[in-house]
């Protein structure tokens, strides 16, 4: 009795909150709320809902939420749409190697009074970073004739530096009584990046004190207004990316699935990091000056995806591997392992391992030397220098009452910078240039 | 030195792009004998069994590895649509 109670009480609640944020929705999208909340147009939405806190040790720190509402209509259309935000604050490498010496770096804002420190023998980190991106998908899918599937959506997402819109379409073909489908894809998006204080020239000097730019002085900064830590070329710059996807999808039995993807990706554009610099140093290993990086204008990746699905009797094992290769000279391999063990009464526990690695891209150096040539390209960011990661997680899931349910996520996330042979001269030889990042991945969901 | 080091990448790249050839035709020669009769999809039909059976979770996985490693796209689209890289 008691039971059934709390199942109608939950039930009513799920009812309330969908009514909520249908209501939402439907004033988002300008719909007519007040005729249509009230009848069962939008009973068959379905809600995923999932809040995720992404905390690195001593860095970056980010919370994003997600509500995803989708909706299937009687021919088997299906439209899904998505809202996601996220709040970013913390400190991130800003390229500079670490010094037996403490080391005074100008905040990307520019004012001469606002400088960001980083301790001896420490890798410098830039605190000043923080940021809040909002990021809206639309996608609607239905059957065509003869076995097809057509799928079209289109995103825009904004922060306060950046945006991006975007637009993809797909198409799928069913063969072999559904137990074969290719498919092919195409994603257009335009891409917009506006850093604070305007574009860097490339290997430019990073400004300090009476030499920070400011105002009128901005000979070069079209913008003209504010102080400049550097000097710049424009005040915004943009990219174009084309992704192309090809999909063979088969079922082998009773129990097991497989994918396979091959994926073309073409970018052109401004691809540099705007904030990241590089240390100039003399033989003794010691900075001279900061310099801001340059990275090509292009960059063609392709990837080969494979998955597979097998279903045992109370567990499932989901089991990817990725082999991705660019013309920056980067390729990586990813194994990603989860393994599902279904519980008693529909919960289950979901265990998850994944491996990366990746090797450097040829224009990757960790400093610049005063000495040597000025290379046409180079960025100091170890995100395109050798490493590894792996990530260890676990996930448990649980049915609620009246079709909704939880699951909540854990994950422990480590990336191993590498050194790719570079010596390290001088004083450099006693610092760690390539700093383990620990992270803590936690995450809740529910759906409705 | 830079050129062992990029005929060792063609070579590997020529390697991969071969597999992938022989897997594809080995796929596409036996597809025709795999897969089930539509009454035997009770497993394949459950939602778990989907091959991205958990959206939300595979969003923000993206998001986060795009942001801190050098790879993207894969599974779905390489994507973007943030400056945190």
């Amino acid at each position: 009795m008691q039971l059934s109670q709390h199942k109608k009480s939950s039930k009513n609640h799920s009812k309330k909150l969908k009514n909520l944020l249908t209501t939402a929705t439907c004033a988002l999208l300008g719909a007519n709320t007040a005729a249509e909340a009230n009848t069962n147009v939008f009973e068959n939405w379905k809600f995923d809902t999932a809040l995720m806190v992404y905390s690195e040790v001593n860095r970056v720190s980010a919370a994003e939420t997600i509500i995803a509402a989708s909706k299937k209509f009687k021919n088997d259309e299906v439209l899904n749409l998505k809202v996601t935000l996220d709040a970013l604050t913390g400190a991130s490498a800003n390229g500079a190697v670490a010094q037996p010496n403490p080391q005074t770096f100008t905040s990307p804002s520019g004012s001469s009074g606002s400088n960001y420190r980083a301790d001896a023998n420490k890798t410098p980190l830039d605190d000043t970073f923080k940021d809040t991106r909002v990021q809206a998908n639309a996608q609607w899918t239905q059957p065509l004739s003869n076995d097809y599937t057509w799928s079209i959506g289109g995103n825009f997402s904004k922060e306060f530096d950046y945006l991006s819109v975007g637009t993809n379409t797909n198409i799928a073909k069913d063969f072999n009584q559904k137990n074969t489908t290719l498919s092919a894809g195409l994603a257009l998006s335009y891409d917009q990046v506006k850093p604070s204080g305007g574009i860097a020239k490339p290997f430019t000097p990073m400004l300090f004190g009476d030499n920070v730019i400011s105002g009128a002085d901005a000979e070069s900064d079209d913008e003209g207004d504010g102080s400049n830590n550097k000097i710049t070329t424009a005040n915004s710059d943009n990219k174009t990316t084309i992704d192309l996807l090809f999909g063979l999808t088969q079922v082998i039995n009773r129990r097991m699935i497989m994918q396979f993807n091959y994926s073309y990706s073409q970018v052109n554009g401004y691809l540099t990091d705007p904030y990241k610099l590089l240390s100039v140093i003399n033989d003794g290993g010691l900075t001279q000056q900061y310099l801001f990086e340059n990275r090509p204008d292009t960059r063609t990746k392709q990837a080969f995806y494979l998955q597979t699905k097998y279903h045992f009797d109370s567990s499932i094992i989901d089991a990817s591997f990725r082999y991705m290769t660019d013309d920056w000279n980067i390729s990586s391999q990813t194994v990603d392992l989860r393994y599902r063990i279904n519980l008693a009464n529909d919960n289950y526990i979901e265990p998850h391992v994944r491996y990366y690695t990746q090797t450097a891209a040829d224009f990757y150096q960790p400093y610049l030397e005063k000495s040597a040539v000025l290379p046409e390209f180079a960025s100091a960011d170890y995100r395109v220098g050798k490493m590894d990661t792996y990530t260890l997680g676990i996930k448990y899931g649980m049915p609620l009452a009246s079709g909704t349910s939880m699951a909540f996520r854990v994950e422990y996330y480590h990336q191993t910078p590498k050194d790719a042979g570079f010596s390290q001269p001088g004083v450099l030889a006693d610092q760690n240039l390539y700093k383990g990042i620990d992270a803590v991945i936690a995450q809740v969901s529910y759906s409705f | 030195m830079s050129t062992t080091k990029n005929s060792k990448v063609t070579l590997k790249k020529a390697a991969i792009l071969k597999m992938g050839v022989i897997m594809l035709t080995l796929l596409a020669s036996g597809c025709s004998s795999l897969g089930v009769e539509p009454w035997q999809r009770d497993l394949l039909a459950k939602e778990e069994m989907a091959l991205t059976s958990a959206p939300i979770d595979a969003a923000l996985d993206d998001h986060i590895y795009f942001s801190k490693e050098a790879s993207s796209g894969g599974r779905s689209f390489g994507g973007g649509g943030c400056g945190c890289n």
